[in-house]
């Protein structure tokens, strides 16, 4: 077994690595950019080592730096992680030749699979099914209509050259097929000045499914079950399960089967990854092979109880795999949800800055992946299982760390496992409602929401469900009233508990102390609930006008920006903080603001008149005296909401003002250079 | 005896009416509440105990004699916060609109005097139309009573004004005599002349809300310390206020359960400082990081931002807060934070409230605005006032601290009991490009000998050790220990008594 592995990757994958090989017994090596001085990898790896600037371009993905780190620290061997050099034939061939070993697959392996059209055919040679069509030039509408109906409909006819929907017509039938087949032929000509066409079957209600398969370099491969991808927006997967709740044992197996003729077909050895559509008929077609550990690995891990980072690590050591198909069981259920720093208010758009908190849910080994309460590759601070469920936290991030504008905008890949598919959702909810990140944008507000979505809770998703479901965007979760009634009564209770501290107080009268009421109002999402509040020792009975109870257990404290309770016999988690007058707090994806009112005060409040939301104003104006050093838009140009706009610099210090809200720039009355006061127009909007 | 009880009940019903259901109805469509409604809401509930219910004013010209209503348009009192003393008034907008007549200043200035001998703050609800014409003299009479009791009560207890409505004219004077002035958006205005007079006088078109309106006074004038969306909201963050100041100048600061372990370490904020010199970091996560529970009570949030006033407990004991602030012109000082932070940390010594600085200052800002509107005698305001500041002082240099700027911002020379630095901190005249430029003129060509010299300085002043050495610095702390070490340095001071010379009163630099 190697003695040192060298990590060519950053963020949560090399962590992720870094503690599978510590766990081996394996030194590790990481190396990191300008951006990455004080990143997690760095922190954790037993030596690192800086290979050049930040831009990816010039450091993480430069060949001949990573050799360079490989040489000087000793390195036996190398883990890839996903992206960068991971599946860059150039960079095994530059191993092989410096006789370090690859953990990864074979040099050809990847080449064969890099390429779309010569993979799609090895997998049609090796008995893989792909998509049905016609790859050759089609002459006419009669041969259109022909071949279409050799592949059954419906089919989709495609320009050779097209891109972006031009010169793209799905037929249902005969008349379609022709009538597609020329007007795409004339976009394509207009559009491309290239007429070719194609046909091939248009997949209907798709799923993104994919197998995982393990071979090693004696000739053994086996397949690890399925995951299920289809919760994506513009191909980036944001939510991905084990196994899929679609499939069944035959289509599973003849998918596993298929995969590893494939994986031999091109002699690979080690972890790799078959894609396939899948229709709503079962019907399922290649897509490609990932040759590479992929993001969405531990649902795997968590149903299978393989360490895929351990099988690769011993295959490219040459070891034989020590499991055969038999041995290969799913139990349980895995969710995976990826945290990303993007701002699902402001259309996703990727947010930056300082993580001035980030506290994961704590972490909980169960299932097929742990062992006596530990997990298999232990990744720091399990605990021992307390529950049925599990929470698995693969990260590359800390509080106080930085997310920087050159990488991957994903900060942590959340996992829950269940011993089925309504426990792992229910884990990955509260899970989520736990998860702390404050200085940044990020879509954990989306990820509950698509936790609580019903299509998404039966299982009847396709690759179309965000833009479906969310088709004009995410602007939060409305709690339906039973939800809401729950929150309400633990803002009753806590609100209860903070008013009380509040008249402990020194310097009191005493004998005409404050005494806290047990009626209130809590005002949230635009409802009054009057509720009266019977505390005790463990939290408080909250009683409606109704007349309806809720019981809330709490061992809250002011200040605690976490609030775990129990509602119902149920957990119920907030994020907790304080507004003028009220709390905010988060919880399944909503965001409230909740005012807990004496009935005095609501009943006041009702009096005075609701006022206008205030005047947004379509001006940028400069905030300090200082000098315009970059603008980073032009007239014209459509700006999200948190959009950097220019940067002005005051005292030696570089400040980007961002827009409040999506617009337009109508005129930039600033040149760079210019001297700027404060309130200068910067920038109208139209 | 029976009936006698009745005449009471109607007499204060008839009080408690104040300018009746019509009046109070219109009040509300205002976006108002009454001045009883608010009364009510600021004080714990049934704690209100009125005086001066049937006090009715003397007047009689212009048909005065039959126009009088029970307690002539304010109501006045105490009641408790928490249950802690408070005196308050209340002006009442229904009641001949709340004009100020002798006798409704005679109901203030009672309280007042109550206030000043009893110990506990005062808390007035202004909403006015301003002197009762009818009553001449007697009126301006009566603004000058209560100016005076204001200049006699502070530094004795604690002033608040709440501007809930107008406040024109003279009676703009009370309020600007206090200790913080809060308003609320949309339905207060203050101004000395109103946009009719300023239309005649100077041709200026500007409407109440512009010229006075709470915008206004946080973003420009900086008369106000804080606003608030509605009455409802602001009354109940004054309570809030309350429950971190002392009732008086010789109670000590009030102290509150808390659920925050004083040794709680953080470790996010060694990472606080970002590598890039220029690069700002928010000095507020600081501050909510070391603060008990992460509460922060700003003052002056909208108003000269690269300072940060505000008011936090440590061990549940209050705090009054002074940091520089990176994110805004690099957390230089000026005149106008000069100002604010002076005010600031004037109020904290005068009521006995221990002053924890956080210092990240590049120096005074330069320019032609500054010198000639005189940021020499507004900059002095702020180094005097921590000079003669005698409560427990804490400071910690997070970044660089440099020349004047390093003194004024509660340096170990102005009496400083305890000054830490993190390890990322500078003390040094000036930056070292600067310092190089001007000790090494003549080597400014040859750019080897100046990143020599750069070097040289870096490694003598871009650190807190040189003044470390000399005991200007008593430790240099880890970031992450900052509230640890914070807490505990407040508490080695819990004892600090110091005298001064007599003197009849300072002369501040006004």
């Amino acid at each position: 077994m190697f003695k040192k592995i060298l990590i060519a990757n950053r963020g949560e994958i090399a962590c992720r690595v870094i503690k599978t090989a510590r766990r081996m017994g394996i030194a590790t090596v990481a190396v990191y950019s300008d951006a990455d001085a004080e990143a997690l990898h760095v922190r954790m790896a037993d030596e690192a080592i800086h290979i050049g600037p930040s831009p990816a371009n010039q450091s993480y993905i430069v060949i001949d730096k990573i050799m360079e780190a490989i040489r000087s620290s000793g390195a036996e061997a190398v883990h890839p992680g996903y992206g960068f050099l991971s599946e860059n034939p150039r960079f095994a061939e530059a191993l092989e030749a410096a006789g370090v070993a690859f953990i990864g697959p074979p040099k050809g392996a990847i080449e064969a699979m890099g390429d779309k059209i010569t993979s799609k055919k090895i997998a049609d040679e090796a008995g893989v099914s792909t998509v049905p069509g016609h790859m050759g030039l089609i002459a006419d509408a009669d041969e259109a209509v022909q071949i279409a109906g050799q592949i059954g409909y419906p089919v989709m006819i495609k320009a050779s050259a097209g891109g972006g929907g031009k010169g793209m017509r799905i037929a249902w039938d005969e008349a379609e097929a022709r009538e597609g087949f020329q007007s795409s032929k004339n976009e394509a000509a207009a559009s491309f000045g290239d007429d070719r066409i194609f046909i091939e079957k248009f997949v209907t209600q798709p799923r993104h499914i994919e197998i995982q398969v393990l071979a090693d370099t004696h000739g053994n491969a086996v397949y690890l079950g399925e995951r299920e991808c289809s919760i994506q927006r513009r191909n980036q997967k944001v939510i991905e399960e084990a196994p899929s709740p679609f499939l069944d044992e035959a289509t599973r197996r003849a998918m596993g089967e298929q995969a590893v003729a494939l994986a031999q077909a091109v002699g690979y050895a080690s972890a790799g990854t078959v894609e396939f559509i899948v229709d709503g008929d079962r019907n399922f077609y290649f897509l490609e092979m990932n040759t590479r550990l992929q993001v969405e690995h531990p649902v795997t891990e968590l149903i299978t109880g393989v360490d895929l980072v351990e099988q690769m690590i011993r295959v490219a050591a040459g070891e034989k795999l020590a499991l055969s198909q038999d041995d290969v069981t799913l139990t349980g259920w895995a969710m995976e949800s990826r945290l990303y720093a993007e701002d699902p208010y402001r259309g996703f758009l990727p947010s930056i800055g300082r993580l001035t908190r980030y506290r994961p849910p704590q972490e909980v080994a169960a299932g097929p992946l742990s062992e006596g309460g530990k997990w298999l590759p232990q990744p720091g601070g399990a605990e021992a299982p307390t529950a049925e469920t599990a929470v698995r936290n693969d990260t590359g991030v800390y509080e106080g760390g930085e997310i920087s504008m050159f990488y991957d905008p994903m900060i942590a890949k959340l996992c829950t496992w269940g011993p089925d598919r309504a426990a792992a959702i229910e884990a990955m909810r509260v899970a989520l409602d736990s998860f702390e990140v404050e200085g940044i944008g990020h879509n954990l507000p989306f990820l509950s929401a698509v936790m609580d979505h019903p299509k998404f809770v039966s299982g009847d998703i396709t690759t179309a469900f965000i833009a479906e479901e969310y088709p004009d965007g995410f602007d939060g979760v409305t709690l339906p009233q039973g939800a809401l009634t729950r929150v309400a009564a633990a803002a009753a209770a806590m609100h209860r508990v903070a008013e009380i501290r509040r008249t402990r107080i020194s310097g009191r009268m005493d004998h005409h102390e404050r005494r806290v009421g047990t009626d209130w109002v809590v005002r949230a999402q635009g409802t009054d609930m009057a509720v009266v509040v019977d505390a005790d020792r463990e939290g408080a009975t909250v009683t409606f006008d109704d007349g309806a109870t809720r019981r809330v257990a709490s061992d809250w404290t002011p200040g605690q920006s976490l609030a775990r309770l129990d509602v119902d016999g149920a957990p119920l988690v907030l994020k907790v903080a304080r507004i003028p007058a009220g709390y905010r707090l988060r919880t399944r994806g909503a965001d409230l603001k909740v005012h807990v009112l004496s009935p005095r005060q609501a009943e006041l409040s009702a009096n005075l008149p609701i006022k206008e939301p205030a005047d947004t104003s379509k001006l940028l104006l400069c905030p300090m005296p200082g000098l315009m050093v970059k603008l980073s838009v032009a007239v014209g140009d459509e700006v999200q909401e948190g959009q950097a706009l220019c940067t002005v610099e005051a005292m030696k210090m570089e400040n980007i003002l961002r827009a409040e809200r999506k617009g337009t720039v109508a005129a930039i009355n600033a040149d760079e250079g210019d001297s700027l006061a404060v309130d200068d127009v910067i920038m109208e909007f139209e | 005896m029976k009936d006698i009880l009745t005449q009471l009940e109607d007499r204060r019903a008839q009080a408690q009416a104040g300018g009746g259901p019509r009046r109070v109805e219109a009040q509300h469509a205002k976006g108002k509440l009454s001045a009883r409604e608010r009364i009510e809401l600021l004080l714990d509930e049934g704690s209100f105990e009125e005086f001066d219910m049937f006090v009715t004013h003397r007047a009689t010209d212009f048909g005065m004699a039959s126009n009088k209503v029970a307690g002539d348009g304010v109501i006045t009192g105490w009641g408790t916060i928490n249950g802690r003393q408070v005196y308050v008034f209340s002006q009442d907008f229904t009641v001949l609109g709340g004009s100020v007549s002798e006798t409704h200043g005679q109901k203030i200035c009672k309280i007042m005097d109550m206030a000043v001998q009893n110990g506990a703050p005062i808390i007035g609800m202004n909403d006015s139309g301003g002197a009762r014409i009818q009553e001449g003299v007697g009126s301006l009479a009566a603004y000058g009573e209560v100016f005076q009791r204001n200049i006699l009560a502070s530094g004795v207890v604690p002033q608040i004004s709440m501007i809930m409505g107008p406040c024109a004219g003279g009676a703009v004077y009370s309020p600007a005599m206090t200790d913080f002035i809060f308003m609320v958006r949309d339905s207060s205005y203050m101004f000395v002349t109103g946009p009719d007079v300023v239309k005649t006088v100077t041709n200026e078109v500007v409407t109440a809300e512009e010229l006075g309106g709470a915008s206004t006074h946080t973003r420009k004038s900086s008369v106000a310390d804080g606003a608030f969306e509605n009455d409802i909201e602001a009354l109940a963050e004054v309570r809030r206020l309350i429950d971190f100041l002392p009732a008086n100048n010789r109670a000590g600061v009030p102290r509150r359960p808390f659920f925050d372990d004083p040794a709680r370490v953080d470790d996010s904020l060694d990472t606080l400082i970002p590598a890039n010199p220029n690069t700002p970091y928010d000095m507020k996560e600081l501050i909510l990081k070391v603060a008990d529970e992460g509460d922060f009570y700003e003052i002056q949030e909208d108003f000269a931002k690269n300072i940060i006033t505000g008011f936090v407990r440590l061990e549940g004991s209050t705090v009054g807060v002074v940091a520089n602030q990176p994110m805004v012109l690099a957390g230089c000082l000026d005149i106008d934070s000069s100002r604010k932070a002076a005010r600031f940390v004037r109020f904290c010594d005068a009521f006995d409230i221990p002053i924890l600085t956080f210092v990240d200052v590049p120096g005074f800002l330069p320019g032609t605005g500054q010198e000639y509107a005189g940021v020499i005698k507004h900059g002095a305001k702020l180094l005097y006032a921590y000079g003669e500041a005698t409560v427990p002082k804490v400071t910690v240099i997070t970044r660089k601290t440099y020349g004047g700027a390093y003194v004024v911002m509660s340096s170990k020379h102005l009496r400083g009991d305890i000054n830490y630095a993190w390890p990322t901190a500078e003390v040094a005249v000036m930056g070292a490009k600067g310092a190089v430029e001007i000790l090494y003129r003549s080597d400014l060509g040859d750019t080897d000998k100046i990143a020599a010299r750069t070097a040289e300085y870096e490694e003598n002043f871009a650190n807190p050790f040189k003044a470390a050495e000399r005991g200007f610095i008593d430790e240099v702390i880890m970031p992450h220990s900052t509230r640890r070490r914070v807490c505990r340095a407040f508490a080695s001071l819990r004892g600090k008594r110091v005298t001064t010379p007599w003197k009849k009163h300072d002369n501040i630099p006004l």
